[in-house]
C-alpha cells in the first residue's frame, strides 16, 4: 500500500497576549491511499487545528506534513452555500476560482448532479434545499476538484440527529464509491466508528495520539448505517470510549 | 418603510389569489376587507392632513391672520414657481443642485467602496486609519465648507466636494464594517477551494454586502443633498441653496418656501430612484 499522508513529530501552539497554548504535541501517523481515518478527542483538544495544518491553511511550528498528492478537499461544519448563487453555481465555485471551468468539468458536474439526485435542483437557491441535500451539494463542490485527500471537519454537526444519520451514511458511501482518502474529525464516537477504517484517539490538550483503533466489520455490505447494527460496533465503541476517558 | 412596502405587496398578492381561486373563507375575506379599510383610512388621513394644512395656511394668510409677507401662502408659492417656469430660471437652479448632488453621490459611492475594499484587504491600513476616520466622521462637515471655498474657489467643484465631505467618511466606515461582518468560516471555504484573498472579496464579501451597499446609498443620497445645499449657501450663483440664501436676504419669502418645497420633492425623488434600484436587485436575487 502506498502512503498518501505522512505526519512526523507535529507540534503547534497558539500565541496571544496571555501567553502560549500548546495545541498539538509531537503527533505522528501515516495514512494509506484510499483509507478513511476518523479522529476523535475531547472538545477543544486541537482537532480542527490538525486539519487546518494538514490542509496548509496554517504552517506547523514544528514537524513535517508530507502529502503525496496534489489537491486537498475540505468540508467545513456548515455547508456555506452562497445564497446569491444557484446550486450549480455554488458547486462550480472552486472550478471558477482555479480557472478550471471547461466543457469537460462542466459535464462532470452534470454527472455528479444526476448521480446524487440534485439534477432537478441545479438552478434552485440553497434555501430551497433540505439540510441533507445542501450537505450533498457541499460535498460535490469539494469532490469536483478531484481531491486526493478529503478533510471533513465535523461536517454533520450542524444537522439534526435524524438527518445526521442519513447524511453521514450517504456521504460515507459516496466517499467509498469514489475511492477517496478521507480524514474525519468528530466528537461523535458512533459517527467515527461507523465511517472510519481506523479511529485515532487524541488526548486532551495538548493533543497527542493516545491510541489508534483499527476497525474491521464482517458485513456483506459495509455501510455506515449497517455498521451501527453490527455485533462488533459495541465493542469498538467501548474501546474508544475507554481510551478517551482514561485520564479524565 | 421597506417592511411596510413588503407587507403591502404580499397582502395584494393574497387579495389577487383570493379573487382568482375564489376559495376564500368568510374570516379571510373579513380580514382582507378590514386590511383594505385600514389602508384607505391611513391614505385618506394623509391627504386630508396635507390639504388641510395648505388650506389653513392659504386662508389665514388671505384674511391677514398671519403676515403673508413673512409666511407667504401656497398660492403665492405656486404663482412664484409658475413665473420662474415661464422665464426658465427655475430649471437652471434645479438642474445645478441635481447635477451637483448626483455627481457627489456617485463619487461617494465609488470612492467609499474602493477605500473600504483597501481597508478590508490590509488589516494594517484599517488599524492605522481607524481613529482618523472616526474623528473625520464625527466632525460637523459644514465647518469644512468655508475652508473648501478658500482652497478650491467658489466653483461647482467646491460644492460637489462639500456634498461628498458630508457622506464619505461615514460611508467608508459603514461599508468596511459590513465587509468585516462576513463570517470567517465562509472566507475559509474560499481558501480551502484554493482561492486567495481577492477571490474571497469578489466571490463572497462584495456579493454578500450588496444589501448594505444599497442601504448605504439611501443614506448617502440624502447627506449629499445636505452637503450640496450647505455649499450653495456659501459659494454659488446658481442652485436651490443659493436661491434660499439669496431670497432670505432680500425677504422674498415666496422664493424661499418654494425652494424648500422643491428640495423636499428632489429628496423624495432621489430616494425613490434608489428604492427602484433595490427592488430591481431583490427581484434578480
Amino acid at each position: 500500500m502506498e502512503a498518501i499522508l505522512e505526519i512526523k513529530n507535529l507540534s503547534h501552539s497558539y500565541h496571544n497576549l496571555e501567553g502560549e497554548t500548546l495545541a498539538l504535541s509531537d503527533l505522528s501517523f501515516t495514512m494509506q491511499r484510499g483509507e478513511f481515518i476518523s479522529i476523535v478527542g475531547p472538545s477543544g483538544c486541537g482537532k480542527s487545528t490538525l486539519l487546518s495544518l494538514i490542509s496548509g491553511l496554517m504552517e506547523p511550528e514544528e514537524g513535517t506534513i508530507e502529502l503525496h498528492g496534489k489537491r486537498m478537499g475540505y468540508m467545513l461544519q456548515k455547508d456555506h452555500l452562497l445564497e446569491w448563487r444557484t446550486i450549480y453555481k455554488n458547486i462550480v465555485l472552486g472550478l471558477e476560482i482555479q480557472h478550471l471551468l471547461t466543457s469537460e468539468t462542466k459535464s462532470k458536474v452534470q454527472e455528479y448532479l444526476e448521480q446524487y439526485g440534485l439534477a432537478d435542483f441545479a438552478n434552485a437557491k440553497p434555501s430551497e434545499l433540505s439540510g441533507g441535500m445542501r450537505q450533498r451539494a457541499a460535498l460535490i463542490r469539494t469532490l469536483i476538484m478531484e481531491p486526493d485527500l478529503l478533510l471533513l471537519d465535523e461536517p454533520f454537526s450542524a444537522l439534526d440527529y435524524q438527518t445526521r444519520l442519513t447524511v453521514a451514511d450517504d456521504i460515507g458511501q459516496i466517499i467509498r464509491k469514489e475511492h477517496r482518502s478521507a480524514i474525519l474529525v468528530t466528537h461523535d464516537l458512533s459517527e467515527a466508528i461507523s465511517l472510519g477504517d481506523r479511529v485515532i484517539v487524541l488526548s486532551k490538550r495538548p493533543a497527542t495520539i493516545k491510541s489508534i483503533v483499527p476497525l474491521t466489520f464482517s458485513l456483506e455490505e459495509d455501510t455506515p448505517l449497517k455498521r451501527r447494527n453490527a455485533p462488533e460496533f459495541k465493542g469498538y465503541f467501548n474501546t474508544v470510549w475507554k481510551e478517551l476517558n482514561e485520564d479524565a | 418603510m421597506h417592511e411596510a412596502s413588503k407587507t403591502q405587496i404580499s397582502a395584494e398578492q393574497i387579495a389577487v389569489e383570493g379573487v382568482s381561486t375564489k376559495q376564500i373563507s368568510a374570516r379571510q375575506s373579513q380580514f382582507l376587507k378590514e386590511l383594505k379599510k385600514h389602508r384607505l383610512f391611513v391614505q385618506s388621513a394623509r391627504v386630508i392632513l396635507l390639504v388641510g394644512f395648505l388650506l389653513l395656511w392659504e386662508v389665514t394668510s388671505y384674511f391677514d391672520i398671519i403676515d403673508s409677507f413673512i409666511f407667504s401662502s401656497p398660492s403665492k408659492v405656486a404663482l412664484c414657481f409658475w413665473s420662474m417656469v415661464l422665464d426658465k430660471s427655475i430649471f437652471t437652479h434645479i438642474g445645478t443642485t441635481l447635477y451637483e448632488t448626483i455627481v457627489s453621490f456617485l463619487l461617494v459611492t465609488v470612492i467609499s467602496i474602493l477605500l473600504a475594499t483597501i481597508l478590508w484587504f490590509s488589516k494594517k491600513s484599517s488599524e492605522i486609519s481607524e481613529p482618523f476616520l472616526v474623528v473625520l466622521n464625527s466632525l460637523p462637515k459644514s465647518a469644512l465648507a468655508p475652508l473648501l471655498i478658500v482652497w478650491l474657489g467658489a466653483t461647482p467643484t467646491t460644492i460637489i466636494v462639500a456634498g461628498m465631505s458630508v457622506a464619505i467618511f461615514g460611508s467608508i466606515l459603514n461599508l468596511y464594517t459590513s465587509f468585516m461582518s462576513v463570517e470567517e468560516e465562509t472566507l475559509k471555504l474560499i481558501y480551502t477551494l484554493g482561492g486567495k484573498r481577492r477571490h474571497a472579496l469578489i466571490k463572497v464579501v462584495i456579493p454578500s454586502s450588496v444589501p448594505a451597499i444599497i442601504s448605504n446609498m439611501k443614506v448617502n443620497i440624502g447627506l449629499c443633498l445636505v452637503g450640496v445645499v450647505i455649499g450653495e449657501f456659501l459659494a454659488a450663483r446658481n442652485g436651490l441653496g443659493y436661491l434660499i440664501i439669496y431670497s432670505s436676504q432680500v425677504f422674498k419669502m415666496d422664493w424661499l418656501l418654494m425652494s424648500i418645497v422643491i428640495l423636499c420633492i428632489i429628496a423624495i425623488a432621489l430616494y425613490g430612484i434608489i428604492g427602484i434600484v433595490e427592488k430591481w436587485y431583490l427581484k434578480r436575487l
